[in-house]
């Protein structure tokens, strides 16, 4: 790494703690996990609070992507020469693309009987 | 600090706005085209934090099966249910929403705490870098055979139940007599989509 023009005391404020350990480069784990938890949080909140139910499959697919940000992280800094916390991306994706051809097919279906896409409406299966 | 990190570091921000408002918009927009589409751009910006890890396997698997057929499917499936219906409101929503929203701040914060107490292994062992693919590519096909080979029976199956729940069931023969019948009467009768502009 080539000592270059140095930014540190133009970027110093955007250090929320200087005694993190930055593994490779400047980005420390904790920045990919606290972005992985802002965008799981999101997901929950919009899975409880859509009516419409395409909207809580969206909210579903970035719970999955928020998972899938921690595991990458993890692989790339924890576990580095076995990335195994990418094999298991992979594996979530798959099931994920699984996930929403069945819940779309199932929305549909639920459409054709019901002519509506209101969560507040599906209630067949509830007490 | 170099040139490299702080782009590296620049680049981490921006894509982690993108992704935090962008999903904020998917959660919080009222037309659900605009969020199908900004759902696109945060699965790319997902994409694009896989490339600054090092990881470009998954960052193009990300892309293709996330924006390529996830998000074309969910547009299609809005385009299919798309009808504009104006939903019954129901008492105490605003409680309703108040009470999650404090509830997902609490798990946020339980998250954030966790995140940055916890005296994680870093630095862990060298990182592979661009030999990402050859090592995933050793995994799938020596220690993760069984579960690699259990997706793709998971694929199919998710194939065939998505195709035998999405089809319409039309039957040429009358199930009671064998009588030939008309396929218009086994439809269920198609109630108007769109709005009736004549009535405002």
């Amino acid at each position: 790494m080539s000592p270059g023009l140095d930014y540190s005391g133009f970027f110093a404020f955007l250090l929320i703690d200087p005694m993190l350990e930055p593994s490779s480069g400047l980005v420390p784990l904790q920045a990919y996990l606290l972005l992985a938890a802002m965008l799981f949080c999101i997901g929950v909140w919009g899975l409880i609070n859509s009516r419409n139910a395409v909207r809580v499959l969206m909210s579903i697919e970035l719970m999955l992507n928020a998972v899938n940000i921690n595991l990458m992280a993890f692989s790339s800094y924890i576990d580095g020469d076995l990335i195994r916390g990418q094999v298991f991306a992979v594996f979530v994706i798959t099931v994920a693309a699984a996930e929403a051809a069945v819940g779309l097919a199932i929305l549909l279906s639920l459409y054709r009987n019901r002519v509506t896409v209101d969560m507040e409406r599906f209630n067949l299966l509830r007490w | 600090m170099t040139i490299a990190t702080s782009t590296e570091l620049i680049c981490f921000l921006i894509l982690g706005a993108v992704v935090v408002i962008g999903s904020l918009g998917v959660v919080l927009l009222a037309n659900i085209v605009y969020s199908a589409f900004l759902l696109g751009g945060v699965f790319m910006a997902v994409a694009g934090l896989y490339l600054l890890l090092n990881a470009s396997f998954v960052a193009a698997a990300q892309v293709l099966v996330y924006v390529g057929a996830v998000n074309v499917l969910i547009l299609f499936a809005i385009m299919l249910v798309n009808k504009r219906e104006d939903l019954k409101p129901i008492e105490g929503l605003a409680l309703r929403r108040l009470l999650s929203g404090g509830v997902c701040l609490g798990l946020l914060a339980l998250l954030f705490r966790v995140a940055l107490t916890t005296p994680w292994a870093v630095p862990g062992p060298a990182a592979v870098g661009a030999g990402a693919t050859e090592r995933i590519g050793e995994h799938l096909f020596t220690d993760y055979l069984l579960p690699f080979e259990l997706a793709s029976v998971l694929l199919l199956m998710a194939m065939i139940g998505a195709i035998v729940l999405a089809r319409r069931d039309v039957l040429d023969a009358d199930v009671g007599t064998g009588d030939a019948v008309n396929q218009a009467l086994v439809e269920k009768p198609q109630t108007p989509l769109l709005i009736d502009e004549s009535r405002s």
